[in-house]
């Protein structure tokens, strides 16, 4: 009993962790699985939500400012799409790779203007951030709603996918560019809504993150968003089911190694991980195999 | 700075020019002048990039790894010249560290103080680029079998596990932990002092654009070697360049050593130029930095990188201050305040990205004797469009 009051927080901790990640990761998979993009500025939309919430809270009540926060988190997503990936469709994958990486640039150095570089206060979101006792762990209501919700929302997702036109239209564009563009698919919708789904998933996500972690900072996202991506290639990037198992086995390993007391590492293990499964491994958990043409 | 082809002089002699240039600038201008420090730190970044362009444009291989390896090079650099008496002062922390030897005291000792200046700091740079080098090597034997996206997001967390590394309490005795590393020899110890101590004639400037412009030198050289140019085969085409019996794995190791190395010097040099290191700053966001350098100049050209890094830095260091400055408030509106600058500076950089994605260079070289050419013509009447490069 002694051992699981010890034990127990940090195993919830990794398992909300893991929820928050999978949420996150969504986000790159879908989009790598289309766009074979690594979207560098996902963890920064991620940020942005986060900050969103502490701006709008201030004036707003939660029940105006939470949805809203979600709507401009789409419609970031949205805009970084339609701005800087779609002018570079045809350009070399490098080439959008480095505009992924300049709009994160941009964000940060955004976040970085309009915070004048101190960690804001995350708002405490009444009934979320409240302590309860589980086992006689104390932990918040967010550790516990996380898993359920990120379930929730994965489940709603992969109904979307499998079972509606917009999904049967992102498996095609997934599988092959330029055929489904041949039989009639408006590509640019279709990425347009991985973008909203993977930005409203990112928004959910730091609203259960940041409940946690209290500040946000400019550069917050950056660790968790490399973390959701390689929790995506561990999964199998594509699959969004391997995404949320990797992530949640991600988090769960972090915190219990944090929980060994060597949290100097609990970041390096991520990308240990991530060199292993692309060592013995390369298409993740569920991943497709791809063969290279010449 | 850039040697194009074997006979083409004009390039060496206008890179002696600039450092001749440099250092009149700085027997001139104060040592506290903004262009001397954009000067110092744009050389740094322009060797960064350019290690970082041998790798991204010449070899085809997107690695995001570059502050790692300048953070080792850095590390490797102080560690090793704290002197003997600072070093209780230095790992206060951790009982004066474990090394007790500085080389550059140790040669100065055997070969009197100028002489043992010189080649000890040289050493040590070679020794920093080495140590990235010997860290590259160990990490390229797993992740440079990945592709693309891959490569890139594995050398992301080699670097980031790299900087937890260094941090560690543990390995305090030789690193410092989280600590700053001080007191070892920088690029002030150059000046040359008379007896009071008073600086007579400045050095530290020109001796660093005299490194850099050496080290990139040994890259453009390198580039136009055969090895060069098995690099652009495998960059242009994998498959087509294995066929052609270019031995792959042994290529991209080479071009990944190699960069390492001279990320490592750059990282010795910013160590120098700094006077104090710690693992923070060394973060994704430089290696973005550097990598943003590189597009600005244009992906696969040297000099290309050279120029954006000193537009790069300037811009973000000196050019676009006044951005920062609450003083000149436009319409009572505010905008103009601490970090104003970097927005502005980014939103251009996205600029450039999406609708020149060339760069300022494209995959050419600043050629001066063309330049020249091109000029006659200017004067003569004669019509040639933009400034001349050697066409491929």
């Amino acid at each position: 009993m002694q051992w699981i009051q010890q034990n127990l927080p940090y195993f919830l901790a990794g398992i909300s962790v893991g929820g928050q990640y999978a949420l996150i990761a969504i986000g790159y998979t879908m989009v790598y699985g289309i766009l074979r993009l690594i979207n560098f500025a996902h963890g920064d939309i991620f940020m942005c939500a986060g900050l969103m919430l502490v701006y709008l809270s201030a004036s707003l009540p939660f029940y105006v400012s939470i949805p809203l926060v979600l709507l401009l988190t789409v419609l970031l997503g949205f805009t970084v799409e339609r701005v800087a990936y779609k002018p570079l469709r045809k350009a070399p994958r490098m080439s959008v790779m480095i505009s992924a990486i300049g709009v994160s640039y941009l964000l940060q150095n955004v976040a970085l203007y309009v915070t004048g570089g101190l960690s804001k206060q995350y708002p405490a979101i009444p009934w979320l951030s409240d302590t309860v006792t589980v086992f006689g762990a104390l932990t918040k209501r967010v550790t516990i709603i996380t898993p359920f919700l990120t379930i929730i929302l994965i489940v709603l997702l992969v109904l979307l996918i499998n079972h509606t036109n917009v999904g049967m239209a992102m498996r095609a564009v997934s599988k092959d560019f330029e055929t489904s563009l041949l039989m009639g698919i408006k590509i640019d919708n279709v990425i347009s809504v991985t973008f909203i789904i993977g930005s409203f998933l990112a928004g959910v996500g730091s609203l259960l993150f940041f409940s946690n972690y209290t500040g946000v900072t400019p550069t917050v996202g950056a660790m968790p968003g490399l973390k959701a991506f390689v929790a995506a290639v561990f999964g199998g990037i594509g699959s969004v089911p391997g995404a949320v198992i990797g992530a949640f086995i991600i988090g769960i390993c972090e915190n219990i190694i944090k929980a060994m007391g060597w949290t100097t590492f609990s970041d390096a293990f991520t990308f240990a991980l991530l060199i292993l499964i692309l060592i013995f491994r390369p298409t993740g958990l569920f991943g497709e195999k791809v063969t290279d043409k010449v | 700075m850039i040697e194009k082809k074997k006979g083409s002089k004009a390039n060496l002699i206008f890179a002696l020019g600039l450092v001749v240039l440099v250092f009149v600038l700085e027997q001139l201008l104060p040592s506290s002048s903004m262009l001397l420090t954009v000067i110092k730190k744009s050389a740094i970044y322009a060797l960064a990039a350019v290690s970082m362009n041998l790798l991204n444009g010449f070899t085809g291989l997107f690695s995001l790894g570059q502050a790692g390896f300048m953070m080792i090079g850095a590390y490797a650099y102080a560690i090793l010249n704290v002197p003997t008496d600072q070093r209780a002062a230095v790992y206060q922390y951790f009982d004066g560290g474990i090394i007790q030897f500085s080389i550059t005291e140790g040669i100065s000792s055997v070969l009197g103080n100028v002489a043992g200046l010189i080649i000890g700091v040289l050493l040590s740079l070679v020794v920093a680029g080495l140590v990235a080098a010997v860290f590259a090597y160990l990490i390229g034997l797993p992740v440079l079998r990945f592709r693309g996206d891959y490569l890139a997001v594995a050398t992301l967390g080699f670097a980031e596990i790299i900087r937890a590394f260094f941090q560690w309490d543990k390995l305090g005795p030789i690193t410092n932990g989280s600590n700053l590393l001080r007191k070892f020899t920088n690029l002030a110890d150059f000046n040359i002092k008379n007896s009071t101590g008073q600086v007579i004639i400045n050095l530290s400037t020109t001796i660093l654009v005299l490194i850099v412009a050496a080290c990139i030198m040994i890259i453009a050289m390198m580039i136009n070697s055969t090895y060069g140019r098995s690099f652009k085969a495998i960059r242009d085409d994998e498959t087509a360049a294995e066929a052609m019996g270019i031995n792959l794995a042994k290529h991209k190791m080479t071009s990944f050593v190699v960069s390492a190395f001279f990320a490592g010097i750059a990282g010795a040099l910013l160590a120098m130029y700094q006077t104090t290191v710690q693992a923070a700053p060394f973060k994704t966001a430089m290696t973005y930095e550097i990598l943003l350098i590189v597009v600005i100049g244009g992906i696969g050209s040297l000099s290309g990188s050279c120029i954006s890094a000193f537009i790069f830095v300037g811009a973000s260091e000196w050019w676009l201050r006044f951005l920062d400055e609450e003083k000149y408030n436009i319409l009572n509106t505010h905008i103009l305040r601490s970090g104003f600058r970097k927005v502005v500076f980014s939103v251009i950089i996205m600029i450039i990205v999406l609708f020149f994605r060339k760069g300022i260079m494209g995959e050419n070289e600043l050629n001066i004797a063309g330049f020249g050419r091109w000029l006659k013509r200017l004067f003569t009447g004669k019509k040639k469009p933009a400034i001349e490069t050697e066409a491929k």
